[in-house]
């Protein structure tokens, strides 16, 4: 982890980089931003950790907790709103039985997102799996991928 | 490009990709690789991707230009390549079958491309083809023959006003930023396109992302401004891929960096990736963004073309703003201004989506009526339904009545009638949308999106949305309309920036056109369109019902039970209401009431 930490920082010296961009490639590595990131570019930086926090929780796209094996970003803008992205979204979570306020399963195969547009509103509703865009979609035809991909929704269907 | 004597022009924008856009492509190489066809076709041919032009519903889009005649393919799929490669490549016979119907024509025929005249045609990875088409010779041009006050001037006179919303003359807005003191000047492009439902500066950036940055180079010479940078969305992973390699590959043609076209002027831009926040759109949140903290507004003046990123002059133009700039250049204020309203000038790119026909990018000029819109380019309302409403300019805009279609779309009508043309996002709503449930759509957008550094946004955008919820769910009171009213107008007079003063304006325009709708959720605790989940009830009509269990499966909450090829029944109480009984039926069994 150190040597990553340490990789990062460099680039982020080498291209008068912000906080931000060090944030993003922080994840871009781990898939969320370990509190251990955190701790070492305060010290390393001499940046209070409180401005860390600040951003971190300020932009939707950064997250502190590790995402799960297969990522399942549902579109929720306003084409996909109208067309019934929360039917979808709705049966996601109760097919992966999420809590709540959880957005991975408890055995970390999948998470849950949502976001605001992925800007292919022609063919909306759209789901991202894997990055892998799926437009016109459905919930079945969604089910049917993350079975293919197994996991907890694997003998269930 | 010349040299071949057939092109296959394959669509890959985001949309052409999700529908397997690389997967044709690589089907056509393949097939041209292929020993069967003789030399002399595989020599003469090239295939290779292109941007967005616009139909992404019909996805994918294959251009087969051979012999000076273009022919327009739809749905194609790799297995459907071999034919079009035997019968229409080798034996110069177009498949008739395949090809776009009527739609396709209608949907470009009212349309009038400027920003979007190169998307769909040339290579967006590749200089060379924007530079056949006359690419960045307008630059080089502009930076030797002309004085920066004169390209002030000649974009003054063609009357184009910032494409990203608020419409602010840009002209002015350079010539502010020519005039403000400062050692150091920046360029920011604003490609942080955070409207849902709307994707013009993600298909302009993936289809021609170099008209982007030669209308960067023509605005900082006329500025005075030696950095540039775009902020565009980290959601737009195919955009910001090609827009690293376009800035790349313009480096290296020396278009920018230092003494860029043999003259004596530095120019170079950087790239920042958003980090997902809709406030990070207004300006002042977005330098603080590219300075690497919260995106939270401040209060405007000092304005940003006086003190800026780092405190120094910045101007923000938009994706689109620029990408008209290079094309006004090479063919001059008049011809634009020829084009669009007396105050609105030129062209704008909608994104048209919902239950339209045809959806996809558009340009069309200025002016041209919503009825045009919908009902010539976008083909009508699909599967012969009836329009509600027609929402623009997203989270800041409103809703246009199905009685209002004869408007003219521009910068002063739509304002108007309580709307705005805003960025360019074009939701068309059908009879099975619900208006309230839209209305609460776009406050629950807003409130979340707020950054909450001003009371009026973070509070009152909470509170609209807390007598929006209660009115979906059947429990509104009348006094709630007044009161909807009364606080929309306070918190658009008192937020702090362009977020929170236009958050209520979804509100407030529905408000206004279907009141009718509101008292049908608070009287009669209805919702006539059947969207808000709280206000429905489903059963299964007994008489219809086949008994083949459909329901029954798709029931996430065991709510159904029946036994096979006997009607089946619905359990009120352990019912979600979640429609996936009533999707499922292929008999119209199920009622929702």
């Amino acid at each position: 982890m150190l040597e990553t930490f340490k990789t990062i920082e460099e680039k982020y010296r080498q291209n008068e980089g912000n906080i931000i961009s060090l944030l993003q490639d922080t994840q871009e590595v781990f898939g969320y931003i370990p509190r251990e990131a955190i701790d070492y570019f305060s010290t390393t930086l001499g940046v209070a950790p409180s401005r860390f926090f600040g951003v971190v929780t300020f932009y939707a796209q950064f997250r502190m907790k590790p995402t799960g094996r297969h990522k399942i970003t549902a579109c929720c803008g306003t084409a996909c709103h109208v067309r019934g992205s929360d039917r979808i979204l709705n049966s996601l979570r109760s097919e992966l039985k999420l809590d709540p306020d959880e957005d991975t399963t408890k055995d970390g195969e999948f998470t849950l997102e949502q976001v605001n547009c992925v800007g292919a509103c022609s063919i909306a509703p759209i789901v991202v799996v894997d990055k892998k865009v799926y437009g016109k979609t459905t919930s079945d035809k969604i089910l049917k991928e993350l079975r293919t991909l197994g996991g907890p929704t694997h003998d269930e269907i | 490009m010349m040299k071949y004597k057939t092109v296959i022009n394959v669509c890959m924008g985001t949309g052409g990709m999700a529908s397997g856009g690389a997967e044709v492509l690589q089907a056509f190489r393949e097939e041209l690789e292929a020993a069967a066809i003789p030399a002399e076709v595989k020599e003469h041919c090239l295939s290779h991707r292109v941007g967005c032009r616009g139909l992404c519903a019909k996805d994918v889009l294959v251009d087969v230009l051979t012999d000076g005649s273009k022919t327009t393919y739809q749905f194609i799929k790799p297995d459907m390549v071999p034919r079009i490669v035997e019968e229409h490549i080798i034996g110069k016979s177009p498949v008739a079958e395949w090809q776009v119907g009527a739609d396709y024509e209608n949907f470009h025929q009212k349309q009038i491309k400027i920003v979007l005249s190169d998307c769909g045609k040339i290579d967006p990875e590749d200089p060379d083809d924007y530079h056949a088409v006359g690419g960045y010779g307008t630059a080089r041009d502009v930076l030797t023959e002309w004085l920066p006050g004169e390209v002030i001037d000649e974009i003054k006179a063609s009357g184009l006003r910032g494409r990203g919303g608020a419409g602010f003359p840009t002209g002015l807005k350079w010539e502010l930023g020519r005039k403000a003191r400062g050692d150091i000047k920046y360029i920011v492009c604003n490609a942080d396109e955070g409207d849902p439902g709307a994707f013009m500066d993600r298909a302009v950036i993936e289809g021609n992302p170099h008209a982007v940055i030669e209308g960067m180079i023509i605005a900082a010479y006329a500025i005075g401004a030696n950095y540039g940078y775009v902020y565009i969305r980290a959601e737009y992973p195919l955009a910001v891929e090609r827009l690293n390699l376009a800035i790349e590959k313009a480096r290296r043609r020396l278009f920018l960096g230092k003494n860029i076209f043999g003259t004596t002027f530095d120019f170079d831009i950087k790239v920042k990736l958003g980090a997902g926040a809709f406030v990070c759109g207004e300006e002042t949140a977005l330098i603080a963004s590219i300075e690497g903290q919260r995106g939270m507004p401040r209060p405007k003046p000092p304005f940003p073309v006086n003190k800026g990123l780092w405190q120094r002059p910045t101007v923000i133009n938009n994706v689109e703003t620029l990408a008209n700039v290079p094309y006004i250049m090479r063919r001059g204020s008049r011809w634009y201004a020829s084009f669009g309203t007396e105050r609105s000038r030129g062209t704008k790119v909608f994104a048209l989506t919902g239950k339209i026909k045809n959806p996809g990018l558009i340009e069309v000029p200025m002016g041209i009526t919503l009825r045009e819109i919908i009902e010539e380019i976008g083909g009508g309302i699909e599967g012969g339904k009836k329009l509600k409403a027609v929402q623009t300019g997203g989270p800041s805009g409103g809703c246009i009545p199905a009685s209002m279609l004869d408007i003219n779309v521009d910068y002063e009508s739509l304002a108007k009638v309580g709307s705005i043309v805003g960025s360019g996002g074009m939701i068309v709503l059908d009879e099975d949308n619900c208006m309230v449930n839209m209305a609460k759509y776009f406050i629950q957008f807003t409130q979340e999106e707020s950054c909450g550094k001003c009371v009026p946004c973070r509070i009152g955008t909470k509170r609209l949305l807390e007598i929006m919820e209660r009115i979906t769910k059947g429990q509104g009171k009348e006094s709630d309309l007044e009161l909807l009213e009364t606080l929309s107008n306070s918190v658009k007079v008192t937020s702090l920036c362009g977020l929170g003063q236009t958050a209520p304006n979804p509100v407030l325009s529905t408000l206004k056109y279907f009141r009718d709708e509101f008292d049908a959720h608070i009287r009669d605790k209805k919702c006539p369109a059947k969207v808000c989940k709280e206000l429905i009830t489903y059963a299964i009509i007994e008489e219809a019902c086949k008994g083949c269990g459909a329901c029954l499966r798709a029931c996430p909450a065991g709510a159904i039970t029946g036994e096979k090829k006997k009607p089946h029944t619905i359990d009120p109480e352990k019912c979600i209401r979640c429609g996936a009984c009533f999707e499922a039926c292929k008999f119209k069994s199920v009622g929702r009431d």
